[in-house]
């Protein structure tokens, strides 16, 4: 038993697929949904639909994680389109760019105890990834096979700066 | 019938009476029972006009446990009978508990499940029966002034709680006998109580202190939404502990050494308690020793030495407030108000500390020992469907990411941490060894790398795995979060599409063979018919099932049914009506799986129309 929510997120949300997703309107989306599928909505309700309603919630959590998100939204679009970004056994790298993650991952180092210097590293890191998204979204809107190799490029690269401000937050947690 | 019937997915539209629902704080302190009456809600009292019910158990041999005041007045003279502070050991193993060992004068001896026993003059009791007797105490009073049977309960947890810790907290509602709704975590209670008040809209910061738990919370309040966006916290850090470093200060100033006499540990922490309610509006307190020898120590602690005391520990709750934030994506100054709760925060220095973190006068209106049952209260309500058109929705998190162990002792997550919940996610797992049968999976729940840095919550075995070459076999297992932030797992062999058996050994739960007897034990105990007890409990079942699926077909059965799918789905309602008013408690339960299996097409469809409608608010032009 099933409800048809086999939908893609876009769907689920009744947003058109592709990567300019407006985040206001994704989140009064995204509250609506919940205000009608949410379990609390069905604690009076047969057992079927409150298994239906745990499931579809679920679901609607889920697609707002990943649509929210410039990094997890391209993800999440490539795969759709068939390509598959594989993170986990492709470890071929532009050099350039792997180069540059080199040199942010030693300023990292000598950061490690400079309050100033690693706010300036997570600017710069912010910074990278807001050009990237940037360009992720002009691959998407070019939507030929060129654009969506070069829109893969971009998140796995996107993914590598990702861990990296999040090491930076791990250091300051550890403070 | 009505000519028309109007009504909301999940709703009643049957005009019925107010169901009886209540909110229940079970503190680590004091716990209070809160209600809904007449629109207004408030914490009910018992007998004698008191509100909080100090969360003391005393067991004596021969004779009913004493709940509240009365045990509380025997803690000092009978220290290993009376259990305090039980929330402190809730869903905790044996090794945990010696841990906290030198704050806890019980004697534990092991469980059968990892979950340790306490020793007391009337047997052995686990934390969850010593919770039940709490939960049973504040149940009666609820019925007693509300006068007739609660149909719904919300049950408060930290939001800091893992798994296995509301595992216990609702296993004890069940064995008080409790409907139990929903475990609602207490900051988004108490922001519920606050912003149903106010009709407020913004980022509030929920600064939780109690007795022994410590939960900072993020939520945004949108038109009745509630979203938490990350919660912190540290569930071993409160009020207990400043008595605890007050009685050892006080020890020491008389020069009696901390270990070895119980009773005098328990009056030093009696004492401790008191001047620290003194010293929360006075600048010093009088504090006195009854040495071992019966010689009397006098002193006076100072505002100063007092501050000196706590500070540590307050200074304890800095580090998850900015973590929080962090993990929020705001700062201070995005932060419109600040909440106090708990009884820690009626002391000065944490109300001071608490402003300077967020940069902002925190709002104490309502009595911080009031507010979580009385938000949970509301939702109560609102869950039973007294107020079928209330607005309100609560989207929670869990606290702590969730993951399997991998190699080398290794954490995979597989959940972070402040994700909203409900939520599900799949993994994928292959087979290692030719005609591989059987897979064992250890789910753990934190945020550390290794294994040994986070709680184990169980290990699973799929079994069932058809026998095919190393790598062939692909197990997806689904791990789901439900409402209640409680994880339950499920698994199927991809290939073959054959289901995986899952069996669950929580780590430090109880399995449900114990429960089972805790509640013939209970029961046995209160004199109560067991066999009346599950009957009754069956056809309250097959009446909520009736009352829902009659307002399903009242809105949506035309729309969504033929006639000869109407009509089989009745010819099963009928079925269940009939057997209903019988004694025979397997022939409901079949009458009510029976409807269920002819319900499933009709719940899906009207879940579909209700997407469909859910979005058809938005502009049209939008569907691609």
């Amino acid at each position: 038993m099933q409800a048809n929510v086999e939908k893609n997120f876009f769907e689920l949300f009744g947003l058109p697929v592709g990567f300019d997703v407006d985040a206001a309107d994704l989140a009064t989306r995204y509250r609506d949904l919940q205000r009608r599928f949410h379990p609390d909505r069905y604690a009076n309700a047969t057992d079927a639909e409150r298994r239906l309603s745990l499931q579809i919630a679920a679901q609607i959590n889920q697609g707002f994680q990943t649509l929210k998100e410039p990094l997890s939204r391209g993800r999440y679009l490539l795969a759709l389109r068939g390509v598959s970004t594989d993170e986990e056994t492709d470890t071929s790298m532009d050099p350039e760019f792997l180069v540059e993650q080199m040199e942010l991952r030693e300023s990292l180092d000598e950061a490690r105890h400079s309050p100033p210097r690693r706010e300036q590293l997570a600017r710069e890191v912010d910074a990278l990834l807001r050009t990237r998204t940037e360009f992720l979204g002009r691959s998407f809107a070019g939507g030929d096979s060129e654009a969506l190799l070069r829109a893969r490029e971009l998140v796995r690269e996107m993914q590598f700066l990702k861990k990296l401000a999040r090491a930076i937050e791990d250091l300051e947690e550890a403070d | 019938m009505a000519l028309l019937q109007i009504s909301e997915p999940g709703q009643s539209t049957a005009p019925h009476l107010h169901r009886l629902a209540v909110g229940i704080d079970l503190g680590t302190t004091n716990s209070l029972v809160a209600s809904v009456r007449s629109g207004i809600a408030d914490t009910l009292a018992d007998g004698e006009g008191r509100h909080l019910l100090p969360s003391v158990v005393r067991y004596l041999k021969g004779a009913d446990p004493v709940v509240g005041d009365v045990a509380l007045a025997a803690a000092a003279d009978d220290p290993l009978n009376t259990i305090a502070s039980v929330k402190r050991i809730m869903g905790r193993g044996i090794d945990d508990v010696k841990t906290l060992g030198g704050t806890l004068p019980y004697e534990f001896a092991p469980g059968e499940s990892g979950m340790p026993r306490i020793c007391t003059a009337a047997g052995l009791y686990s934390p969850v029966e010593v919770s039940a007797e709490i939960l049973r105490s504040l149940k009666r009073r609820a019925e007693a002034s509300l006068g007739g049977d609660l149909s719904g309960v919300v049950i408060t947890v930290p939001a800091y709680f893992d798994d296995s810790q509301r595992q216990a907290t609702k296993d004890a509602g069940r064995l008080a006998g409790l409907p139990v709704l929903r475990l609602l975590n207490e900051p988004t209670a108490a922001a519920v109580a606050y912003g149903l008040d106010r009709k407020a809209e913004g980022v509030f910061a929920i600064y939780d202190l109690g007795g022994g738990t410590f939960d900072i919370s993020i939520l945004r309040l949108n038109r009745g939404v509630f979203e938490v966006l990350a919660t912190a916290g540290d569930s071993a850090l409160g009020g207990d502990d400043m008595d605890h470093a007050i009685a050892d200060w006080m020890l020491r100033q008389a020069g009696v050494g901390v270990s070895g006499d119980p009773h005098g540990a328990r009056r030093a922490l009696r004492d401790a308690r008191a001047a620290k309610h003194v010293l929360s509006q006075s600048a010093q307190a009088a504090v006195c020793v009854t040495r071992p020898d019966g010689s009397v120590w006098h002193g006076t602690l100072a505002r100063a030495e007092f501050d000196a005391l706590v500070n540590p520990i307050i200074e304890r709750t800095v580090a998850p407030c900015r973590r929080v934030m962090r993990d929020a994506a705001i700062t201070a100054a995005d932060i419109s108000e600040v909440v106090l709760v708990g009884g820690s925060t009626r002391m000065p220095r944490v109300r001071e500390r608490a402003a300077t973190i967020f940069c902002r006068t925190p709002l104490t209106d309502i009595d911080p020992d009031r507010v979580v049952a009385i938000g949970a209260a509301i939702q109560a309500d609102i869950l039973i469907g007294n107020k079928p058109s209330d607005e309100m929705l609560l989207l929670d998190v869990i606290p702590l990411s969730l993951g399997i162990e991998i190699m080398g002792g290794m954490v995979e997550k597989i959940i972070a941490r402040n994700s909203t919940i409900p939520i599900a996610k799949a993994q994928d797992f292959t087979t290692f060894k030719d005609g591989q049968t059987a897979m064992a999976i250890h789910v753990v729940q934190g945020d550390r790398e290794l294994v040994s840095d986070c709680r184990s919550l169980a290990r699973f075995e799929l079994r069932g795995i058809p026998p095919m070459v190393a790598g062939a076999g692909r197990i997806r297992v689904t791990f789901q979060i439900d409402a209640d932030g409680l994880l339950s797992v499920s698994a199927q062999e991809q290939t073959s599409g054959a289901a995986s058996s899952v069996v669950v050994k929580p780590s430090y739960g109880l399995s449900d063979a114990e429960i089972e007897r805790m509640l013939r034990d209970s029961i046995v105990h209160a004199r109560e018919d067991n066999d009346a007890r599950n009957l009754r409990e069956q056809q309250v079942d097959a009446d909520r099932v009736v009352a829902a699926l009659e307002s399903a077909l009242a809105a949506d059965g035309d729309a969504l049914l033929s006639a000869a799918e109407r009509l089989e789905i009745e010819h099963k309602l009928s079925l269940l009506r009939s057997v209903r008013d019988g004694t025979d408690v397997a022939c409901i339960r079949d009458g009510i799986d029976t409807l269920d299996r002819a319900t499933r097409e009709f719940a899906a469809r009207r879940m579909d129309a209700g997407i469909r409608k859910a979005l058809s608010g938005h502009r049209l032009d939008e569907f691609g």
